[in-house]
């Protein structure tokens, strides 16, 4: 055998064990076994069913969409402005302040919750959605910055200088050439803050008031009795929804650029 | 606005003072903040005591118990950390060597872990490895063994979670180098004599090692601050650092104590990170989003 049909053949093994796991918990979720575990028993979407009916779920399921929505926001607005200070402008300190901007990925999770944390509750904060949000906020944050400015780089600034000649003011120019460029990096930062928001659970576990779960934290709740089909259920949830979310993202924005060159195409041949 | 897209020199700090003032506000002066609180003493009413206590300090500095659990922390991290860099580095190099058309899909299934959720990832374990999951239901059901046995609940099956969560880092930091090594230097080296092994082990290989390094910080780092892991699919006596800062907080709620531990934490992975930007640049993380 060849060396590179052995590398071939490995290669697939690691692919099976990063997804065979993640593959059986969506199995499970359809087995008609009342005691979430082998052998299948038939197929059934009793357990779907079930959580539906389960308050706890629905309710962490709202907090934890909720939760994502206006931490993608907040933190794709912040972090859009800051690459773009990056991607366009020389100024002294841009080092550091590089550095400063992607400090919350080089802390370790628990110790960034341990010091916000304590730190509004020395404020009296309690613990609340908004010290949630604010956790969210932050940690995302540098990785929306990190990957607006690494498609923002693409963007070709004599495009922006040409409607300027044109005669556009730059406000002009930004609303109408820059921000539709900008869009998709925007899109794919708002996607990334919004899976890292809805997957949290190292910070999430510090900060959450009593009473409020999101679902990675109801998930760890459930755990702590014993594994129930309902948890490979609302796995399968998951699983489904953050990996079909980028997915349509993805197809629409290809839909999007479609078009956008066909309506091109015709004004240049129209022209 | 007006003015500033043509570049005036308040326009990036205009842009940049929202963020700076969210890492500020919720980040710096937060940390700064616990390294204060650390000398501070929780008093058996609950109460925090202001001064300048070393109580904590000698606590978490002295005692074996804390100590012993470091080891423990590090040893899983570092277990984890090599067996990432052994198994990630095949599909690294079939990814970045496989034709365009291929090349595609492979990246995107190495992104898709990155979208399903750690915990489920994690707990997934629990299905294959349990009493009732499917290893032991394939074994009984050849008669290898008789009843069903315990696999799960120890420290290697933290180290396999941890793997498994950590692997597409690893895999996507060492393809990032390997992506962008010349073609033409391994054909060079071979056309001047080199076997396939000797081109990659005399350029391949040390011309990865940037991706391989950022690879394993990402790992090392990650795998040291985790505490959900451990609960998950570690037993008793699998704890690690991150979980006696839990317990410190939420549990005991000590924390001044928290704030000591947590801090230890801080230096010790800060250290590695800061001897790494030193040797190799913060940039080759950044890389890999890219």
């Amino acid at each position: 055998m060849s060396g590179w049909s052995m590398i071939r053949i490995a290669t697939i093994l690691v692919y099976l064990f990063l997804f065979a796991p993640v593959a059986v918990v969506i199995l499970l979720a359809f087995n008609a076994n009342q005691f979430g575990g082998f052998p299948i028993e038939g197929f059934s979407l009793r357990w779907f069913e079930a959580l539906w009916h389960n308050d706890a779920i629905v309710r962490a399921f709202k907090t934890s969409l909720l939760l994502g929505f206006l931490t993608s926001m907040v933190s794709t607005t912040l972090g859009t402005m800051a690459a773009l200070a990056m991607v366009r402008y020389d100024f002294p300190g841009k080092r550091t302040i590089s550095t400063l901007l992607v400090a919350p990925i080089l802390i370790p999770e628990v110790v960034l919750a341990v010091a916000l944390l304590l730190f509004l509750q020395a404020l009296s904060m309690p613990k609340s959605f908004g010290l949630l949000l604010m956790g969210h906020v932050v940690f995302t944050l540098p990785f929306v910055v990190l990957v607006v400015q690494a498609r923002l780089v693409s963007i070709r600034r004599d495009v922006e200088e040409a409607a300027m000649s044109l005669g556009a003011t730059p406000v002009q120019t930004f609303f109408e050439i820059t921000l539709p460029l900008m869009l998709p990096a925007v899109m794919a930062g708002m996607l990334f803050s919004f899976t890292i928001s809805f997957d949290d659970i190292t910070g999430t576990l510090f900060w959450k008031p009593g009473g409020v779960e999101t679902v990675p934290t109801q998930i760890f709740a459930m755990l702590r009795n014993s594994i129930s089909p309902e948890i490979n259920a609302l796995g399968a949830v998951m699983v489904i929804f953050t990996i079909a979310l980028p997915l349509i993202a993805a197809s629409i924005a290809r839909v999007m650029a479609m078009r956008k060159l066909r309506a091109s195409n015709r004004k240049t041949q129209a022209a | 606005m007006a003015a500033d897209i043509t570049g005036t020199r308040r326009a990036p700090w205009m842009l940049l003072s929202p963020s700076l003032a969210t890492v500020g506000l919720l980040l710096i002066i937060p940390m700064l903040f616990i390294v204060v609180y650390s000398f501070w003493l929780r008093t058996a009413t609950g109460a925090d005591q202001v001064g300048f206590y070393l109580d904590n300090w000698i606590e978490v500095l002295g005692d074996r118990f804390y100590r012993d659990i470091l080891f423990q922390t590090f040893a899983i991290a570092f277990y984890t950390t090599v067996i990432c860099a052994l198994v990630g580095y095949i599909p690294a190099y079939f990814v970045a060597n496989t034709p365009v058309k291929s090349k595609a899909f492979l990246l995107l299934m190495l992104m898709l872990p990155f979208w399903i959720s750690y915990i489920i990832r994690t707990m997934s374990w629990i299905n294959i490895l349990g009493t009732s999951g499917a290893l032991n239901t394939v074994m009984l059901s050849l008669g290898i063994i008789d009843g069903p046995i315990q696999m799960l609940y120890n420290q290697t099956t933290v180290v396999l979670g941890l793997v498994h969560y950590l692997l597409p880092f690893m895999i996507l930091n060492v393809y990032v180098s390997l992506d962008g090594i010349d073609k033409n230097l391994t054909e060079a080296a071979q056309s001047l004599g080199c076997t396939g092994f000797q081109a990659f082990r005399e350029v391949t290989l040390p011309l990865s090692l940037p991706g391989l390094a950022a690879g394993s910080l990402l790992c090392f780092v990650l795998a040291a601050g985790t505490y959900i892991t451990p609960i998950v699919l570690g037993g008793p006596r699998d704890a690690m650092f991150a979980n006696l800062v839990f317990e410190a907080i939420v549990t005991q709620l000590n924390w001044p104590l928290g704030s000591a531990l947590s801090l230890v934490l801080l230096a010790l992975l800060g250290a590695l990170v800061v001897i790494y930007t030193r040797y190799l640049g913060i940039d080759q993380i950044a890389k890999s989003f890219e």
